[in-house]
């Protein structure tokens, strides 16, 4: 990817000097038919054991084989209906559409070190949230997360405001300003907060937590699914996206309007999980980095594959919070900012050998 | 005349501290004052030493928009402190006693920091933009394993290490107030007494070894010293992320020049200024009560963005 923004590992610098037409050349493995399916296959069949194992984890002993043979035992049924299949569910589709949101954020941004909850978009949204509950709290649920929404779009787009702003000459100022910036947003939200007695709830929502899903409280996150599906229908416009305003011009695109879908489908997505989870930090950024060095810059190539790894990992961190001190839990916020604030640093570690 | 100014400003920080004691007593004057005067001792601590302690890792990284706190070094802080609790217990915390466990905290933050330090600024000649990330990163890291570690830590035992995880003025613990000051008025007098030194350090690596410093062995010092301001500060009142790169900076541009014996007063007056004539106009204009530390993030958050916004363009 060419970007001023961006050094692109040396590795991939030819590819990106080539035309457009060439320039989604993914590895030689990934195209071959055979390896593909298997490798399909492969990530599927993890990502429904992966899917299985966290069904069963819990604090009520949920023994497959009550589920199929008695009909008496209608605990088993409960809880798994109620309970952890919504759970599931809900860990699958937010962390699919953050990951999803993160690989779009870094094509408009140029840079593959941002993602929401990097760049302000998760404040804006929790601040948008906060403001609702203080003066409206009448309001049906879908009007809030359409006020965290429009606070999340309006977060998102000063991010990129300050950021046209910077003559940058270094990658890293990029994630950096982004930082910075949440931590504005989040210290203007504490403040209000504050004032109004609050904080403790700002950081039960803010941090990303799956306990409380049951069934009718996760269905808002859906309507995320059905944005990033619109999102990977868009996919090839945002791979010419991710190359630059004036090649994307060149190419009749119009580059201004699909700055602005994309922006949209961010900010959605991240009210969408904010309203319903709470912030999971990371997933955007860690897993289209993984995702990139595997598969390429081709974002038709590499949505889908990034949206499977987001949920498998975004399940795995919560199966983790809920193993290690069970029968209690660790919010998968919390554990996911452990382990993706760790991956992360290795990741722009490594960046910097190769660099 | 950089005397003139630092005497202004001197006289300014003495009239914050006045304003702080005085307006808006009512009654009981004794134990207003008294009250207020804990507050007051432990802001010119945290002054001090945050003061001090930005415009040394400044020099020494030479760089203004770096602070001890934007890299991590107070999210270690409390991380270490869960860690302790975490891996002794609270009754094990408290069979220590409230100062060896303080100094034993102390010496690990200077230790791990001290190191963590080095291992970010030998490296080869790394981008400015990156080590901040590395930094800023790493904070967010060490505050997620910090919150992993309270959520392992026994509830009941949990309730000792809550108080001291948050930036808070109000409730500050007596004991550890005086040690503290101590502390820090050591570490002012051993920085101030090297304020020579430190400018020769500024003028950079090479010319500062062609000049007869021991380059090396005076770092490490300074760093150890830092470190330890640091922890005192972090251990009073918890992490103010931006405070220190507010005062050194209005330091700078109010002193007009770079020598430190100008600008160490200055950052530390500075300092004193802002949380003590913040904490009046906060309190008695707006009636806010202990949102300083929030306030202070927001500005200086702002500040940052200018200071990197202006050093892009260059």
């Amino acid at each position: 990817m060419p970007s001023p923004a961006v050094k692109p590992p040396a590795a991939k610098l030819p590819a990106a000097k080539l035309p457009a037409a060439q320039l989604p050349a993914a590895r030689p493995g990934a195209t071959a038919p055979g390896s593909f399916v298997t490798a399909w296959a492969g990530a599927l069949v993890a990502l429904l054991a992966l899917a299985l194992w966290s069904l069963s984890v819990g604090v009520s002993d949920v023994s497959w084989n009550t589920l199929w043979s008695s009909s008496e035992d209608d605990m088993v049924a409960q809880v798994l209906l109620y309970s952890r299949v919504p759970r599931t569910l809900a860990l699958v589709l937010a962390g699919s559409s953050m990951a999803v949101a993160g690989l779009l954020m870094q094509m408009l941004a140029r840079n593959h070190f941002v993602e929401p909850s990097t760049v302000g978009t998760v404040e804006s949204a929790t601040l948008g949230m906060l403001m609702m509950a203080l003066w409206a709290p009448d309001w049906s649920v879908w009007a809030k997360m359409g006020f965290a929404a429009l606070m999340a779009l309006a977060g998102t787009a000063l991010f990129l405001a300050v950021l046209s702003r910077v003559k940058l000459r270094s990658a890293w100022i990029v994630p950096l300003v982004g930082l910075v910036l949440a931590g504005v947003i989040d210290a203007g939200a504490t403040f209000f907060a504050y004032q109004h007695d609050m904080i403790q709830s700002l950081r039960a929502w803010a941090n990303g937590d799956f306990s409380v899903v049951v069934e009718g409280r996760y269905e808002m996150l859906w309507l995320s699914l059905g944005v990033t599906l619109l999102a990977c229908l868009a996919a090839d416009r945002f791979t010419v996206a991710g190359l630059g305003e004036s090649f994307a011009t060149n190419l009749g695109l119009n580059y201004q309007r699909l700055v602005w879908q994309g922006l949209v489908v961010v900010a959605v997505v991240t009210a969408c999980v904010v309203v319903t989870v709470g912030s999971i930090p990371f997933v955007g950024l860690i897993v289209p980095n993984v995702v990139r060095l595997i598969v390429g810059d081709n974002v038709r190539r590499s949505v889908l594959w990034v949206a499977m790894a987001g949920a498998g990992l975004t399940l795995l961190c919560d199966l983790i919070g809920r193993l290690v001190i069970a029968p209690y839990e660790i919010p998968v916020g919390t554990v996911m900012g452990v382990v993706g604030s760790a991956l992360f640093l290795i990741l722009i570690v490594r960046r910097r050998r190769i660099g | 005349m950089p005397g003139f100014r630092l005497g202004l400003l001197a006289l300014l920080a003495v009239l914050a501290g006045a304003a702080f004691m005085t307006v808006g007593v009512q009654t009981d004057w004794a134990f207003v004052l008294g009250h207020r005067g804990v507050k007051l001792l432990t802001m010119l601590v945290v002054a001090g030493a945050i003061g001090m302690s930005t415009v040394v890792f400044q020099t020494i990284t030479h760089n203004t928009i770096l602070t001890p706190s934007i890299m991590g070094l107070d999210a270690l802080y409390q991380f270490l402190q869960a860690l302790l609790v975490l891996l002794l217990g609270a009754s094990g915390v408290v069979a220590w006693g409230v100062l060896p466990k303080y100094l034993l905290e102390i010496g690990l933050m200077v230790g791990f920091s001290v190191l963590l330090m080095r291992w970010l600024f030998t490296g080869h000649a790394s981008s400015l933009h990156l080590m901040l990330l590395v930094g800023m990163v790493g904070g967010i890291l060490l505050r997620s394993l910090t919150s992993f570690a309270m959520r392992m830590i026994d509830p009941n035992e949990f309730a000792t290490l809550q108080d001291r995880m948050f930036a808070n003025f109000n409730s500050i613990q007596l004991q550890l107030l005086w040690p503290s000051m101590a502390l820090m008025l050591l570490g002012t007098a051993w920085i101030w007494r090297r304020r020579h030194v430190l400018d020769v350090l500024a003028l950079g690596r090479d010319v500062a070894v062609n000049l007869g410093v021991n380059y090396q062995r005076q770092v490490l010092q300074l760093l150890v010293v830092m470190a330890c301001l640091v922890a005192v500060s972090t251990a009073l009142v918890g992490p103010v992320t931006f405070f220190g790169l507010l005062v050194s900076n209005m330091a700078y541009q109010s002193m007009g020049t770079r020598r430190h014996r100008w600008v160490l007063p200055a950052a530390v007056l500075w300092g004193v200024v802002l949380l003590l004539g913040g904490q009046v106009i906060l309190e008695q204009v707006f009636a806010f009560n202990t949102a300083l530390s929030i306030v202070v993030e927001f500005l200086g958050g702002m500040v940052f963005i200018y200071l990197l916004m202006r050093k892009g363009k260059t």
